[in-house]
């Protein structure tokens, strides 16, 4: 199971902060943020990392950016 | 003058120009008095980039006075004004209106000697680049915007952003001062490429040799960027080399929009080691020669590690 974290609308450091809680408290293997700015995507890719995570993949479309986070075991 | 500079000069007699600056923002720290003290200490800075003296300054306050405690703005206003002490300058008005969203600054007006105030042009070949504060405020503000950062932290960058950069101006004030600016919103990068244009001149910076917060490192790598260090990095990127051997968190640093941020100084090569031993003297501790001017009409900014 994946969890979702919408972060779109939301400025920083809003965005990263969802995403170190679900990193953090979530339970679920895989997590996918959304986000709308280039920044919340960097941001974000960059706090999955330094918590240890790997970032599988990043999509844009136009409504934003899909990012995909793999938690470790 | 004809190019945007710190603040604005109007020459009034042969021997003395009015140097004028207004400044103002939203809070970046929750305690009132200490987002006083740092407001005047920003809006101030403008004057001491030009190497002049402020003597009068005016409060410019919006206020939600419907959602919020009066007593927040008194506690803002007083430490605006104990640092308008600190500095001699003398507090003579001000204006405040309601507004869905506080704001607090000061319009600031000062004398400079029309011949002698300090531009942020003038750069020269062989010049030595002196930074007067450590970097990395906006990223620690969004780390407390976060709630991520310690009582401890929240007090250093708060000592930081409050101090005035009256002693750094004053101890370079007998010096022959080529250039001079200071470091706010645009971050290091932004502020050093506005005094580029025309120069003919190049700079190199080396990465170890410029004061940084080590916190704002620590949060960069979390992912604790200002909107504004990608806005920074999108309009400069273009003028910027950096060293393989940086890596996107350095990167940002320098790219890191500064509240009250330092002042820069470019000086002779010969003049650089006197300069840096006046401002240690004059207790600003952090200041550190930076990098290098060197001739060449490509006028880019070079960053080593």
């Amino acid at each position: 199971m994946a969890a979702t974290v919408d972060a779109r609308g939301l400025s920083c450091p809003q965005p990263v902060i969802l995403t170190i809680n679900e990193i953090k408290s979530g339970t679920d293997p895989e997590i996918i943020v959304l986000v709308d700015t280039e920044t919340s995507q960097e941001n974000v890719s960059r706090a999955a990392v330094s918590h240890g995570c790997t970032v599988s993949e990043v999509m844009q479309d136009n409504e934003g950016y899909r990012i995909i986070i793999k938690k470790e075991k | 003058m004809e190019k945007a500079d710190d603040a604005g000069v109007y020459k009034i007699s042969d021997d003395l120009a009015l140097i004028q600056t207004v400044d103002f923002f939203t809070p970046i720290v929750d305690d009132p008095y200490a987002f006083g003290q740092i407001a005047v200490a920003n809006a101030l800075s403008d004057v001491y980039a030009m190497g002049g003296v402020p003597k009068t300054a005016m409060n410019l306050a919006a206020f939600p006075v419907k959602t919020m405690d009066f007593s927040m703005l008194r506690q803002i206003i007083e430490g605006g004004l104990d640092k308008l002490k600190e500095a001699d300058v003398a507090l003579v008005g001000g204006h405040s209106i309601e507004d869905t969203e506080l704001k607090f600054g000061i319009s600031v007006t000062g004398f400079v000697h029309p011949d002698k105030f300090w531009t942020n042009h003038g750069l020269k070949d062989g010049d030595r680049l002196i930074l007067t504060k450590p970097l990395g405020s906006g990223i620690i503000n969004t780390a407390i915007k976060g709630g991520m950062a310690s009582e401890a932290i929240i007090h250093d960058i708060t000592r930081v952003m409050s101090s005035l950069n009256r002693s750094a101006s004053e101890a370079m004030r007998e010096m022959l001062v080529h250039a001079c600016t200071d470091i706010t919103g645009f971050g290091l990068i932004g502020h050093m490429a506005e005094m580029m244009p025309g120069s003919g001149c190049s700079v190199k910076l080396q990465f170890s040799s410029i004061p940084v917060m080590k916190e704002a490192i620590e949060f960069a790598s979390m992912g604790l960027v200002p909107a504004g260090a990608f806005k920074n990095r999108e309009f400069r990127e273009c003028m910027v080399e950096f060293s393989e051997k940086l890596g996107p968190v350095e990167r940002d640093i320098l790219f890191d929009p500064q509240t009250s941020g330092g002042l820069l100084f470019s000086v002779s090569e010969k003049d650089a080691d006197l300069a840096l031993e006046k401002l240690l003297a004059a207790g600003c501790s952090d200041s550190s020669v930076i990098g290098e001017v060197f001739s060449d009409t490509s006028e880019k900014i070079i960053v080593k590690p």
